[in-house]
């Protein structure tokens, strides 16, 4: 007897705990590859996922086996032109022309090369991450409901009936409404049960008697309805607003013809991973650019990072505007503002005044607010302003230096690293 | 009979597969197959996916496995390398069950199929069904069951101490085993009810023993000689090849559960271990039938010639045997051994030469049927060669063999496939397929039970061969946990140790 079995509409991801077991195992080295990997390429691309290499030796699993040494007899097969006796010098890389057993070492050298999604990709990212100062603010729960399970109500619709509680509450009342008359009818009983034994089925006044109200108590019983309106259980079902947390991430960047594609790009790189690294925290995530020289102006993203402008620089301008934009479209009792600000340090001298104050005022509104000179080195103008406002906002204001590429990340996960509250 | 209707005789219509067809395969070859006194279990025969024939490789073939790390690993190294094209699936995989589980990929064309169907359902089926190892060694109605049984019993040990102590345990099995086999002993079939009721027992007794074995408080008998003479008592008495059994029977600290465990791993490396020992006879008999049984069906005018070609084209693929010195070398195809020798011992019945007669006189000129399954049945891989490898087969593959000594900078080439080198390379090839001889010989010496409790292993080194220390290293770490004092292992070579290890290093 033959079967014949289509198994292809069963058991998709059969592996996945055991690939769930092999990452959890390795998650220090998928880290360091995870983070190396950083340095090296593009963060713009994130969307598909990573090739994670490790090396193999950590992933190995060891037993007992033979090393190099020692005397080895191969049988090979496609002889060409050897006789015995003829010697061959000894193929380089251990333990001889291959043999069947091959060299035990052979692959041990290579790296161990696996693909992770980009979920989990991100969350080797952001792992040791924590935004600042996450405090929901008003939850914007008015447009969106999900129902649950809330225990029972004797109202309802037919379709919410649960039937098992409606007969366990039907069974109960049944025993209560009966109990004193079966209790009574079971007495009754003993005693007809008595009479008939003492003075066997002659009838007797007593006996009639009793025989009449065993009757009354049975069809009494017999009335209590099996099941009543009130009896009936409804599932009941509350609704709960879906808490609905949002975020708006404003980019403000310096476009002045002292920022050339280079120093952009590496601004774009920073705001791309907070933009992930937001967008895993809220729900909805909102983005504003802002670009400036002496003037700002609110842009897409396709001109933020890619036209390009000559003059001055004011950064004050940018400063007001995003004030100005909060004060009319994300009010701060809705929305979790953060800022992010790169530039290449430039400011109009006379600006830094003003700079401040504007930053004064918006500070305690934002979440969060960094911001990132992409210099050599050296303090510039903007960077000798904000120093003057860190100490007075010590957890949502933060100001890093980076030099090239691959500073983004670690000065990235300085500015968000965990906190100890 | 017209053209046209001998071409609707046709089973294969176009190289697309359907479930119809698939039966037909099945029916006709099942019928060719009994032909040729295959005997075989029940098939069940199940279409899978490309993800579906992953998971199968990752848990070694096993349709059911508990859940470990390196399962992920292996799937994740099968995913990448198939996804990125470094290769191919296999087209079916068979597990040695009652009834008779084959996978076949969906992807197959219906050419693949038919072939596969003759190759796994009526070649390893019946291989696994008559082959004597498979016979002593496993039993294919309970594997499935205790498959489910060791799952769970995996799970339940999960949830009571944690995924990471189960995980330590596994982790230490699996190094050791390769040397979890009893290679002489008979193992007896046990089914899962069973299997439950008895663990419950050996959890008990089994803590006894052992508590009886490490007892530290002196019995009451007066100190006379014999007391001195049972102070010099060795345990165990003679060395023990199957460390896992020895450490499940006798570990000091273990817990009832982690016994358990090891005992389940030792017996699945049990179970596969006749797998390993007939890769080429296995590989040889399936290619050998599924090349036998299409031939005939192609001669009743079952297929057509355009399936022939198509069979013939894979067909050769699998046989084919690279060159030693081509880059895609890999060792000996067993595939194309185990199918050269087969067929050269229906050649050596149907048409003996004067040097066949020389050498098989006992199968020349017999019935070829009677004299393959013979072989398939009394034979593994070490003793098939060492018995049936024939000049013939050794000058079609050019068979040459070298002599590597560590010691000296050439190899030399010994033997080639003349008169003189017929006899050395058949001893040489089989003593190859010796996994007793491939694998180093580790066993327990000597427990050291009157003193620190140590386990001190001796490796019996073959040909002068060293342990790759590193992993030996790593290997006694694992050791050292499952045991909990001091393990030793010491590598021997005529009665002097050359080299030994220790856990927890000093």
């Amino acid at each position: 007897m033959t079967y014949l079995i289509d198994r292809r509409i069963n058991g998709k991801h059969k592996s996945a705990v055991n690939r769930q077991r092999f990452i959890e195992r390795h998650r220090e080295q998928i880290r360091e590859a995870v983070q190396r990997n950083l340095r090296s390429r593009s963060i713009t691309d994130t969307s598909g996922g990573e090739r994670i290499t490790i090396p193999t030796r950590d992933t190995n699993e060891p037993v007992f086996r033979h090393g190099n040494g020692g005397i080895l007899r191969h049988v090979l097969p496609g002889n060409r032109d050897f006789v015995p006796g003829d010697t061959i010098p000894r193929p380089r890389g251990g333990s001889g022309g291959g043999g069947s057993e091959g060299s035990p070492d052979g692959e041990g050298m290579d790296d161990f090369v696996f693909h992770i999604s980009q979920q989990e990709f991100l969350d080797f990212l952001f792992e040791d991450m924590a935004l600042p100062n996450l405090t929901k603010r008003q939850l914007k729960g008015v447009e969106e409901f999900k129902t649950h399970r809330a225990g029972f109500s004797t109202v309802g619709s037919p379709g919410n009936i649960d039937v098992p509680r409606s007969m366990r509450s039907a069974l109960s009342r049944r025993i209560a409404l009966t109990v004193a008359k079966r209790r009574e009818m079971r007495e009754l009983e003993n005693e007809l049960a008595a009479l008939t034994e003492s003075g066997g089925t002659a009838p007797s006044p007593r006996r009639s008697e009793i025989e009449q109200r065993i009757r009354e108590l049975r069809e009494a019983i017999e009335r209590v309805s099996f099941i009543d309106d009130f009896d009936i259980r409804y599932r009941r079902y509350e609704k709960v607003p879906i808490p609905c947390a949002q975020a708006v991430m404003f980019c403000l960047m310096d476009v002045s013809g002292s920022m050339d594609q280079a120093t952009k790009d590496l601004a774009k790189r920073f705001f791309i991973l907070l933009y992930l690294f937001l967008s895993r925290n809220y729900d909805k995530t909102e983005v504003v650019f802002i670009r400036h020289h002496t003037s700002a102006k609110e842009v897409d993203e396709e001109e933020f990072f890619y036209s390009r402008e000559t003059g001055g620089t004011i950064v004050s301008s940018a400063l007001e505007l995003m004030q100005n934009i909060i004060a009319s479209r994300y009010p701060s009792s809705q929305w979790n503002i953060y800022g992010a600000q790169a530039s290449d340090g430039d400011n109009w001298p006379e600006d830094g005044g003003r700079c401040l104050t504007v930053m004064s005022e918006i500070l305690p509104a934002l979440q969060y607010f960094a911001y990132i000179e992409i210099t050599p080195g050296g303090d510039h103008p903007l960077w000798q302003t904000y120093k003057m406002l860190r100490p007075r906002f010590p957890d949502r204001f933060a100001m890093q230096h980076i030099t090239g590429p691959a500073d983004i990340y670690p000065v990235f996960h300085e500015l968000f690293r965990k906190r100890q509250s | 009979m017209t053209q046209s209707e001998r071409v609707r005789q046709h089973i294969d219509r176009g190289s697309e597969w359907t479930f119809q067809i698939l039966e037909e395969y099945e029916h006709e070859i099942a019928r060719i197959a009994r032909d040729f006194r295959l005997d075989t279990y029940p098939n069940q025969i199940e279409v899978i996916s490309a993800e579906q024939m992953m998971d199968a490789y990752a848990s070694s073939g096993m349709p059911i496995n508990y859940h470990h790390w390196s399962f992920g690993k292996r799937f994740m190294q099968v995913e990448n390398s198939y996804r990125r094209g470094y290769m191919g699936l296999a087209y079916e995989i068979v597990i040695n069950s009652n009834p008779c589980i084959a996978y076949l990929m969906e992807d197959n064309t219906s050419v693949l199929q038919a072939i596969v169907i003759a190759h796994a359902c009526f070649g390893h089926n019946s291989f696994f069904k008559n082959n004597y190892l498979f016979r002593t060694w496993t039993d294919a109605s309970s594997i499935i069951d205790y498959l489910v049984f060791a799952r769970n019993f995996i799970r339940e040990c999960e949830e009571r101490h944690g995924v990471a102590a189960v995980e330590a345990v596994l982790d230490a099995c699996h190094a050791l085993m390769d040397h979890g086999v009893d290679r002489y002993k008979r193992p007896y079939p046990i089914s899962m009810e069973e299997e439950e009721r008895r663990q419950l027992e050996r959890e008990e007794h089994l803590q006894r023993q052992v508590n009886d074995l490490w007892r530290t408080i002196p019995t009451a008998t007066k100190p006379d000689d014999t007391s001195a003479v049972e102070t010099e008592r060795r345990f165990p008495a003679e060395p023990q090849e199957n460390l896992l059994y020895f450490i499940e029977k006798n570990a000091p600290l273990m817990e009832p559960w982690q016994r358990e465990i090891l005992r389940i791993v030792r017996r699945f490396a049990q179970y596969l271990y006749p797998q390993r020992q007939t890769k080429v006879m296995n590989e040889g008999w399936a290619t050998f039938w599924h090349y036998t049984i299409i031939q005939k069906m192609y001669q009743e005018g079952l297929v057509s010639d355009g399936f022939m070609l198509e069979f013939l084209q894979h067909h050769t693929n699998v046989i084919y045997q690279p060159p030693f010195d081509s880059p895609f070398f890999s060792g000996i195809n067993p595939y194309t051994l185990g199918f050269a020798m087969f067929r050269d011992i229906r050649r050596i019945c149907e048409q003996p030469t004067p040097e066949d007669r020389e050498w098989f006189p006992e199968l020349a000129g017999k019935d070829w049927l009677d004299a393959v399954h013979f072989a398939m049945a009394n034979f593994k891989d070490e003793s098939f060669i060492l018995q049936y490898l024939s000049p013939q087969v050794i000058r079609d593959l050019k068979l040459f063999a070298v002599y590597d000594d560590s010691d000296e900078d050439v190899l030399t080439i010994t033997d080639i496939h003349n008169q003189a080198g017929y006899q050395a390379i058949r001893q040489q090839l089989a003593a190859l397929y010796n996994l007793g001889d491939s694998q180093p010989n580790i066993q327990v010496h000597r427990v050291n039970i009157r003193g620190d409790r140590a386990l001190i292993l001796r490796h019996d080194m073959h040909n002068g061969r060293p342990l790759l220390e590193e992993e030996a290293k790593e290997v006694l770490k694992h050791l050292h946990q499952l045991w909990r004092f001091d393990v030793y292992l010491e590598s021997v070579q005529d009665g002097n140790v050359v080299a030994s290890y220790r856990c927890p290093v000093f």
